[in-house]
């Protein structure tokens, strides 16, 4: 009884519970920002080392469509989705199409050049400060059964669920996503039953780039918005990504879930320094024992 | 150096040569007025990028003060009546920056491209303790000077270096300032029972945190919650929710801005502020967090070595000419102290009057600079054999409207504190 006596303390607090959803939120947003990554390695076997500056770009689209234009979430979630999205189609066809011809190596450092150059380009266009937009955008915080919930977080949240689902669904249930799985499998063999490689890999840049675009509209409403904030975030995607299974929708949803509880109670329970020392524990142990990720094809 | 024959020589080849030399004599005519070359490494990207940026433009603005000279300044600054170092026969101060990108290997491989390349007459920088450390262990191994306006941890000038010379007051300087604040409050009927101290786990917070706890602990003041994170979180709900659980009456941060910011925000999102917030200085000091979060933290209380003061002084003068450089962030705790260095070294160089650094590291070890030539509002400059300034100290400030005005000494106060902090 007395060594639970500890445990039922912590478990009836309600700060423990205001932990755990914050975790689950946050969790779902990693989820969203990391998809982007994920369904580019399944199409066509590409890490893109621009996906951090990806997210940065749709964080300032937030931030420009609300000093410009003074739109929220409404306005800026589109917009951002758009211009993600077209920013990826030009990538794929000015860059990615003719690397994919090359060596590995030479894909790792096209996209890492395309990544310092989106950096730097914000650099010089936005200025190092900071950006940060106003907190009541989504409507004020409110408290349900002893919780306390802010808009922009749930927003985020809510829509880092639907989202990333989405993606799934259309990657897994319908005939485009079917398509575009052909081209990932056999290029030459999806060719021969009329499939447009190029288009469907076009394609695939497109939506990745729109869920990356909407990930970053909706994180720049709680987040500091920065030219290297991508280095920050960027880190997250990958271990969420390979915790998951590299091109799993699913798993990275299951894993940015997972990464969000277990750095949130870690460092409400045991240390903010140590969140980091745990999740990566966890990373390793979980790569151990399944290389592939949590679901991820072998 | 290449061009480096006399205004005589260059006018005889003109006329032996004709007009194809006249192109010639234009670029040795310029390049007799010799310049000297001061390296500054900063964080110009990376997390600290605003702060670093900030720096820079105050350098460049005393550079310009220096080489282009400012009527109204002039009247309290000698150094501010153009046409260059007088000491040095008019020679221009030319700055050369480079970026540390926010690491200690940027910042070392940096300080050797300077000195080695670039051959600079001194350096300056480098914002973040733990980049200091590097960039003038380098310094000190090829025997240049080095001049550090706003590191605070304490080892810094431990290390029996002989090139090495700090312009800030260091947390020693502050913890014992907050020490002596708080004590005033509690007199004053105010509760604090409790004490918070949340910081960043480099060197910098580190040794700041560590270094305020030794001050209270001597004091009497009880610290019972230590709170130690990383700046590069991507999320800080966990410690807020752990402090609004233990609810401190006094809560001190350690932080850099965009730990900083994500601390405000959350406070805000999660309903919890402390009856007395006080951050010390750094990112809670960057005009970029005082313009996103000033409207939600009023009444947070920090420290800053500058407050504009009055009219004429050389503190609202170059707050006025900073104002006009970045349109129309004025000078702040950080701009203000690498200003500040950046005229102690320029004065040292021109009293060496030379570039050769053993006679700028002695001119340095002779500063003896007044008040009242000061941006900073140091009580002096001054180094120990150490090479920190021993009159170098702080006021206590408070947000009011988003912006930074001064309450504490009660003597240098520009304004009453008002307590409980009001947060949003």
């Amino acid at each position: 009884m007395s060594i639970l006596q500890p445990v039922l303390q912590v478990l009836t607090s309600a700060a423990f519970w205001q932990v755990v959803v914050g975790g689950l939120m946050l969790g779902a947003v990693y989820a969203l920002f990391s998809s982007g990554l994920t369904l580019i390695w399944g199409m066509m076997n590409v890490v893109n080392f621009a996906h951090g500056d990806f997210v940065m770009l749709g964080m300032y689209t937030a931030v420009v469509v609300w000093t410009a234009l003074g739109g929220g979430p409404w306005a800026s979630v589109p917009i951002a989705a758009i211009a993600i999205a077209t920013l990826g189609v030009i990538s794929y066809f000015l860059l990615v199409r003719h690397i994919l011809r090359g060596p590995m190596l030479a894909q790792i450092l096209g996209t890492f050049g395309l990544a310092l150059f989106l950096r730097y380009g914000a650099l010089w266009a936005f200025g190092a400060n900071f950006k940060t937009l106003p907190d009541d955008l989504v409507g004020h915080s409110f408290v349900l059964a002893g919780l306390r919930f802010e808009g922009a977080r749930v927003l985020a949240g809510t829509m880092g669920l639907v989202v990333t689902i989405l993606l799934h669904v259309i990657l897994t249930r319908t005939s485009v996503g079917s398509r575009m799985l052909a081209v990932s499998e056999d290029e030459t063999a999806a060719q021969l039953m009329g499939i447009r490689p190029q288009r469907m890999q076009a394609l695939a840049w497109a939506l990745a780039g729109a869920s990356t675009g909407i990930a970053g509209a909706l994180i720049a409403m709680f987040f500091y918005t920065s030219p290297t904030v991508g280095e920050t975030l960027a880190i997250v995607a990958f271990v969420t990504v390979a915790l998951g299974g590299f091109g799993s929708v699913l798993g990275a949803l299951v894993a940015g879930m997972l990464i969000g509880l277990v750095e949130s109670l870690s460092a409400f329970l045991i240390g903010p320094v140590w969140k980091d020392v745990i999740v990566y524990v966890l990373f390793v142990l979980v790569l151990w024992l399944r290389p592939q990720g949590l679901m991820g094809k072998t | 150096m290449m061009f480096d024959i006399s205004r005589r020589k260059a006018t005889r080849d003109v006329l032996a040569l004709g007009a194809a030399a006249i192109a010639l004599s234009f670029t040795t005519g310029a390049s007799a007025q010799q310049s000297v070359k001061i390296g500054a490494i900063y964080p110009l990207s990376g997390n600290s990028a605003s702060a670093g940026n900030y720096e820079k433009m105050a350098m460049e603005m005393g550079a310009d003060i220096i080489n282009n000279g400012n009527a109204e300044l002039a009247k309290v600054l000698p150094l501010a009546k153009g046409g260059g170092l007088p000491g040095l026969k008019g020679a221009k101060i030319q700055m050369v920056f480079a970026d540390n990108q926010g690491t200690p290997a940027a910042g070392q491989s940096q300080a050797l491209r300077l000195i080695t390349e670039e051959k600079v007459a001194a350096l300056i920088g480098s914002y973040q303790s733990g980049i200091t450390l590097t960039t003038s262990a380098v310094a000190e191994k090829y025997g240049i000077p080095f001049v550090n306006p706003e590191s605070v941890a304490a080892n810094l000038t431990e290390r029996g270096f002989k090139w090495f010379f700090r312009v800030t007051p260091v947390a020693a300087d502050f913890a014992k300032a907050y020490s002596a604040f708080l004590k005033e409050q509690i007199a004053a009927g105010q509760k604090v029972n409790s004490i918070a101290l949340v910081h960043e786990n480099t060197e910098y917070g580190n040794s700041v945190a560590s270094v305020i706890a030794d001050a209270f602990a001597k004091d009497g003041l009880k610290v019972t919650m230590k709170v130690a994170y990383s700046a590069n979180s991507t999320d800080v709900q966990p410690q807020v929710l752990q402090l609004k659980e233990k609810n401190p009456d006094v809560a001190i941060f350690v932080s850099y801005t965009a730990d900083a910011i994500l601390y405000a925000k959350t406070m805000k999102e999660l309903n919890w502020k402390p009856a007395i917030l006080i951050a010390d200085d750094g990112g809670f000091n960057d005009p970029a967090f005082v313009k996103a979060m000033g409207s939600v933290t009023e009444g947070l209380i920090s420290r800053s070595v500058f407050a504009p003061g009055k009219a004429g002084s050389v503190a609202a003068i170059c707050d006025a000419l900073y104002k006009k450089k970045t349109n129309g962030d004025g000078l702040d705790d950080v701009s203000a102290r690498a200003l500040q260095a950046f005229f102690v070294l320029a004065d040292a160089i021109n009293r060496a009057g030379s570039t050769d650094p053993a006679k700028i590291r002695d001119a340095l070890k002779a500063t003896d600079i007044k008040p009242d030539q000061l941006v900073a509002g140091y009580d002096g400059v001054k180094f120990d054999a150490k090479g920190q300034n021993i009159l170098a100290s702080t006021l206590v400030t408070q947000i009011r409207k988003g912006q930074y005005v001064s309450v504490w000494p009660k003597a240098r106060a520009t304004d009453p504190l008002i307590l409980p902090y009001k947060g949003w």
